[in-house]
């Protein structure tokens, strides 16, 4: 699972208000380099919780974002190289995501999150 | 990408082992994935470097479409797990990154506005009446651009409506009529290929 899935998944339980960003708990973490393309990243750019990025980032061990990012920044290749890199390029293979309200763990496994609810969830 | 060479790498991919009746598992066959995506490209520009999901993705044949065609990052997102498996498979044969998510498309929670295009071939609601139309409720939801889908073309008048009033959608159209074999992969079908038309539909949901 890359950042950019993480990025704009929430945890959708009922009575849950703000389901995002959900926290990483990773046990597996493995990078896969993929070519950069300028145009989609300045695309996705404005889509992007830049803050739940770069902290999701931070916790599998890339600190290299800035903890606040603003469109000019695109001009920069050392800056789009950090962005793709975050974005695109770190998978999150084994582990879990956990719902910032409730604490209910979502497991990611093979890459794959199972956002699945609970009967008494939905 | 050409048509026929499109059409040719999805019939490469394997297809569901052991489907599951309840969640009407019938594969989107070759000939009708690579004309949707196809079309939804080179008519509306909908695919390439566009972020594309791909709604009961089952083994992914439409994902892969979208991302033969050159979309930029494609989801794909089926409740089954088997299913997922079965997909990521076949995208790791055609070396195609595509990302999935295990989750109900009815309790999906999706946040912003990145998906541009939906592409589906949801259930069209036989075994569990509505499940049709909770998916394209789901996708006029999530995407930004267009929502392509195929419905059983005895349901036309009803998907219209509801798309444009109920789900919000500001246009719904039908670009083409197509013959939807369902290979007998159950018990109830007494014919041994049960021939179904089914309508293309492109919705564009409300700005
Ligand atoms: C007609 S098949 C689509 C086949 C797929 N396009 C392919 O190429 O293999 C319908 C798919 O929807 C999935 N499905 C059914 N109900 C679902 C739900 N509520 N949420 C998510 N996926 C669902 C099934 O598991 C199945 O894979």
């Amino acid at each position: 699972m890359r950042l950019l899935t993480h990025n704009m998944l929430s945890s959708n339980i009922k009575g849950v208000v703000n389901g995002f960003p959900l926290r990483i708990e990773a046990e597996k973490v493995i990078h896969k380099e993929v070519d950069l393309n300028p145009d989609f990243l300045r695309n996705i750019f404005s889509k992007i919780e830049w803050r739940a990025l770069s902290d999701a980032a931070r916790s599998l061990g890339y600190a290299e974002l800035p903890e606040e990012a603003e469109e000019s920044m695109l001009d920069s290749d050392e800056f789009l190289g950090k962005f793709h890199h975050a974005l695109l390029e770190i998978h999150l293979e084994e582990g879990a995501l956990v719902c910032p309200e409730t604490g209910r763990k979502f497991s990611v496994s093979k890459g794959i999150p199972n956002m699945l609810l609970h009967e008494d969830e939905v | 990408m050409k048509l026929k060479q499109l059409e040719s790498l999805l019939g490469n991919l394997q297809q569901f082992s052991n489907p599951k009746v309840e969640l009407e598992q019938y594969p989107t066959g070759p000939h009708i994935a690579s004309r949707m995506l196809y079309m939804a490209e080179n008519s509306y520009g909908d695919v390439t470097e566009k972020v594309v999901a791909d709604f009961g993705c089952g083994c992914g044949t439409l994902g892969a479409a979208a991302a033969l065609m050159g979309a930029e990052q494609v989801f794909g997102i089926d409740v089954d797990s088997e299913s997922l498996e079965m997909a990521t498979a076949n995208a790791e044969d055609l070396e195609l990154d595509i990302e999935f998510v295990q989750c109900d498309i009815r309790n999906l929670g999706w946040r912003g506005s990145s998906v541009d295009t939906v592409v589906m071939n949801p259930p069209f609601g036989t075994r569990r009446k509505g499940a049709d139309m909770e998916f394209l409720c789901a996708a006029l939801k999530i995407a930004s651009g267009a929502v392509y889908s195929l419905h059983k073309t005895s349901t036309r008048d009803h998907i219209k409506r509801a798309a444009l009033r109920d789900f919000g959608a500001k246009t719904a159209e039908v670009l083409c009529e197509l013959r939807f074999d369902v290979p007998q992969l159950y018990k109830f079908h007494k014919k041994k290929e049960v021939d179904v038309a089914v309508d293309l539909w492109r919705f564009e949901p409300k700005d």
